[in-house]
């Protein structure tokens, strides 16, 4: 049989396809056939939230907060600001809330540095925006983080209306002074923010700010649960949130 | 009359070239050195059967941190009948395999896997082992 | 097939343009060797500012990807023959602009490695999913095109019937890509100065603005050089387009400016004031502005002649101010504009090292070696008839 050899470049070109077609397929549909191989906590609707009272935050052990968070998920320190990691920091309250500052605010506020970290919106951005499903909301309301699958574009970064994100632009092992090795550090170019505690919670204990902080400023509960503590203090005192007429409906409260 | 020499002769050299491999072992009469893993001293049962292990653990690893991660499930029952945390650094590594150069790189050198990441975040098995041991 | 012998001959001064692309891709390579190495720490983006030059050459060249469709339209949907002899220049030009924006978006990622994660992983609710998907397809559309119409004439033949839906195809595709990298950006609620409905018409004026001054770039120099005349009928043509684009393209940012600066809310204010007057001593962009400003209401000034418009030197003056120009609005302006001040309140600065500029060079360098390959495969062929 006669075959010219543009026909014959053209049909070992397409069997090359047609195999690696295949082998595409099979790559997708094995790893979204892993399943869980059981089920996880109770059957009872959680909803994660937190209320930080500002008034008992008096800012002279605020760092001890940060702190605790830094060590026990290894944050880098890094020196240089235009660089830094940070899951929860400070920042004035005309930065923290902007539609509020006035010529006229209480001197008591002017300035004063406000406790932020991510949010975990029930209508996150961030989510909205990741191209691969790196960054996801749990039913439990956690905004969670995949560092494996995270291709580090930075679209979530750009999306988050709080700069509640960091990008890792080096390694950032070298900056951790002691690393706890329970919980795993980040390699460079991956994003990563605020966790909630997650690893604590699966273990039913409170997240390290919460714990750390010596003015006890800090509630954080299951806002799904009329009878929780948070849902008490929510329901009695007045709180605002960050940004609200974003849409984001974050879920951390400011009693101010 | 040359030509059919060098072509000939070229194409003996190419294919001694190129058969390497495979004649110079047996010829030489050294065997290839099969990696030595030095097994975990402290737990005696592998999660699954060694065959499956050795074939498939990268497959096993991603199902246990897909579930871990993304479905937060954590709590993994194993192929030999265990029930474990799924966590790389605390369970795997921590509790088992906490020298990587004595048992993880022995096979990957010799395979020539190098992309392998793990290590680059999960890194620090032989501190949690120490805190377990009081 | 894709007869690339036809590029391995050539002049000496072809060569020589070979060799500075080749060089440049060398050292681009060794630079983003270093970044992939080390980690974006070698360039000059920072907390705040997460995306700079290689995002925004991302953005400004897929506007010069409407280089195609501002031939082809015309020319296979309304029969304007003058562009008869621009389609392929037209389709290759956008064709390699878009690869060349996909190489600035690799090179910008974290972990570029498990870029196919985005494929492996679709989430359709990300408009980089959709980005890479009427990207990936554009490229695809314009090769096939490209390839099938070369080789036809290459054959003598007339092409095959199937490549006239295709070409047909390509029309609304290209629009889509300029909607969708319009989209990435004017969909967030947390970036005022780019929630706005206007931003994806402005990058099509300023695509249909860019792309054909290229286009006629191009053209100039290859009838300068004179192994190629595409025809200064078409050329007029191209300018007539360029003209009307640049005069909508100025007209939707002053209406952006009425909105803003009528309604004085802070959030969307502080960016154009951060880029026009500075901010909090903050001038970085400033002099950049003022000298897009500058540089399009010159470009105006002479396309708006048509004595000038027609004068070829002038039209290529024009047609480099109009390139400057917007490569300066939609590159820095554009991208830096939205990121400072950031959300909370940082005016930040940022400055591309010298690795970002030799990657980009790298980049650019690969994209017009890509173009000189095609089109020297595309002139040999049409010599041969």
């Amino acid at each position: 049989m006669k075959i010219t050899r543009k026909d014959f470049l053209r049909l070992s070109g397409l069997s090359l396809l047609a195999l690696a077609g295949g082998k595409a397929v099979r790559a997708v549909t094995d790893l979204a056939g892993a399943s869980a191989t059981a089920v996880a906590g109770s059957a009872k609707t959680v909803r994660w939230g937190m209320v930080i009272d500002l008034g008992k935050w008096r800012g002279q052990g605020t760092d001890k907060c940060i702190k605790a968070c830094d060590a026990a998920h290894n944050i880098p320190q890094i020196p240089d600001p235009a660089r830094e990691v940070k899951w929860i920091w400070e920042q004035p309250f005309e930065t923290v809330f902007p539609s509020e500052q006035t010529d006229y605010t209480r001197q008591t506020y002017a300035g004063r540095p406000i406790p932020v970290m991510c949010n975990h919106c029930a209508d996150p951005a961030c989510v909205r925006v990741c191209p691969t499903g790196a960054t996801w909301k749990r039913e439990d309301g956690i905004v969670m983080m995949d560092w494996h699958r995270c291709i580090g574009c930075k679209y979530c970064v750009v999306a988050c209306p709080y700069g509640a994100r960091s990008f890792n632009f080096s390694d950032p092992v070298p900056y951790i002074a002691q690393v706890t090795p329970e919980f795993p550090t980040r390699s460079k170019g991956v994003v990563e923010k605020c966790n909630f505690c997650a690893e604590r919670l699966a273990q039913g204990k409170q997240p390290v700010c919460v714990e750390a902080c010596p003015d006890k400023s800090m509630i954080f509960g299951n806002l799904a649960d009329p009878n929780s503590e948070i849902r008490q203090v929510l329901g009695s005192r007045f709180s605002i949130r960050r940004k609200p007429e974003l849409g984001t409906q974050p879920n951390i409260f400011y009693i101010v | 009359m040359r030509e059919r020499v060098l072509i000939f002769g070229g194409l003996a050299v190419f294919l001694i070239l190129f058969t390497y491999p495979l004649w110079h072992a047996a010829a030489l009469g050294t065997q290839a050195k099969q990696p030595q893993l030095q097994l975990p001293a402290q737990a005696k049962e592998c999660v699954a059967p060694l065959p499956y292990m050795r074939a498939a653990h990268m497959r096993l690893l991603i199902e246990w941190r897909e579930n871990a991660v993304r479905q937060g499930v954590r709590q993994i029952h194993a192929a030999n009948g265990k029930s474990y945390d799924a966590s790389l650094t605390r369970t795997c590594l921590g509790e088992c395999h906490t020298n990587k150069a004595e048992f993880c790189d022995r096979c990957h050198t010799y395979a020539g896997v190098s992309a392998l990441y793990c290590w680059d975040c999960h890194n620090k098995p032989q501190l949690v082992a120490a805190r377990r041991t009081p | 097939m894709f007869m690339f012998e036809k590029a391995l001959v050539g002049g000496r001064k072809y060569w020589i343009w070979i060799g500075i692309l080749l060089a440049l891709i060398f050292l681009g390579s060794l630079a983003y060797l270093r970044q992939a190495t080390v980690g974006l720490v070698v360039t000059g983006l920072s907390h705040d500012v997460v995306w700079g030059l290689y995002i925004s050459q991302f953005v400004f060249f897929i506007g010069l990807g409407a280089s195609a469709v501002v031939v082809v339209l015309p020319y296979y949907l309304h029969d304007w023959k003058a562009f008869g002899k621009t389609t392929m220049m037209g389709e290759i030009l956008g064709m390699c602009s878009v690869i060349v924006a996909m190489l600035f978006i690799f090179v910008s990622m974290g972990q570029p490695q498990r870029v196919l994660n985005v494929l492996l992983y679709p989430h359709p609710n990300s408009l980089i999913f959709w980005d890479l998907t009427v990207l990936s397809g554009y490229v695809l559309l314009n090769a096939v095109i490209t390839v099938t119409l070369l080789g036809a004439k290459h054959e003598g033949v007339p092409p095959p019937k199937w490549i006239k839906p295709v070409i047909m195809l390509s029309i609304p595709w290209a629009i889509s890509i300029h909607t969708v990298t319009a989209f990435i950006l004017s969909g967030l609620a947390a970036r005022p100065f780019w929630l706005t409905p206007i931003m994806a018409p402005r990058f099509l004026v300023s695509a249909f603005s860019s792309g054909p001054a290229l286009l006629i770039i191009l053209i100039l120099i290859l009838r300068r050089l004179k192994v190629f005349d595409a025809g200064l009928e078409a050329v007029k043509k191209l300018a007539l387009i360029v003209t009307y684009c640049m005069v909508i393209n100025v007209f939707f940012v002053l209406m952006e400016v009425f909105t803003i600066f009528y309604s004085q809310i802070p959030s969307h204010k502080e960016h154009f004031e951060y880029l026009f007057f500075g901010l909090d001593g903050n001038y970085q962009l400033v002099p950049l502005m003022w000298l897009s400003v500058l540089l399009s209401l010159a470009a105006l000034a002479l396309l708006l002649v048509p004595r000038w418009r027609t004068d070829t030197r002038l039209l290529t003056w024009a047609c480099v101010l109009v390139f400057i120009s917007l490569w300066l609005d939609k590159g820095f302006a554009l991208l830096i504009g939205g990121f400072v001040p950031s959300p909370l309140g940082v005016v930040a600065r940022y400055t591309p090292t010298l690795n970002e500029w030799t990657v980009a060079a790298g980049i650019w360098a690969t994209g017009a070696l890509m173009i000189t390959v095609l089109y020297k495969i595309m002139l040999s062929i049409q010599e041969e008839q």
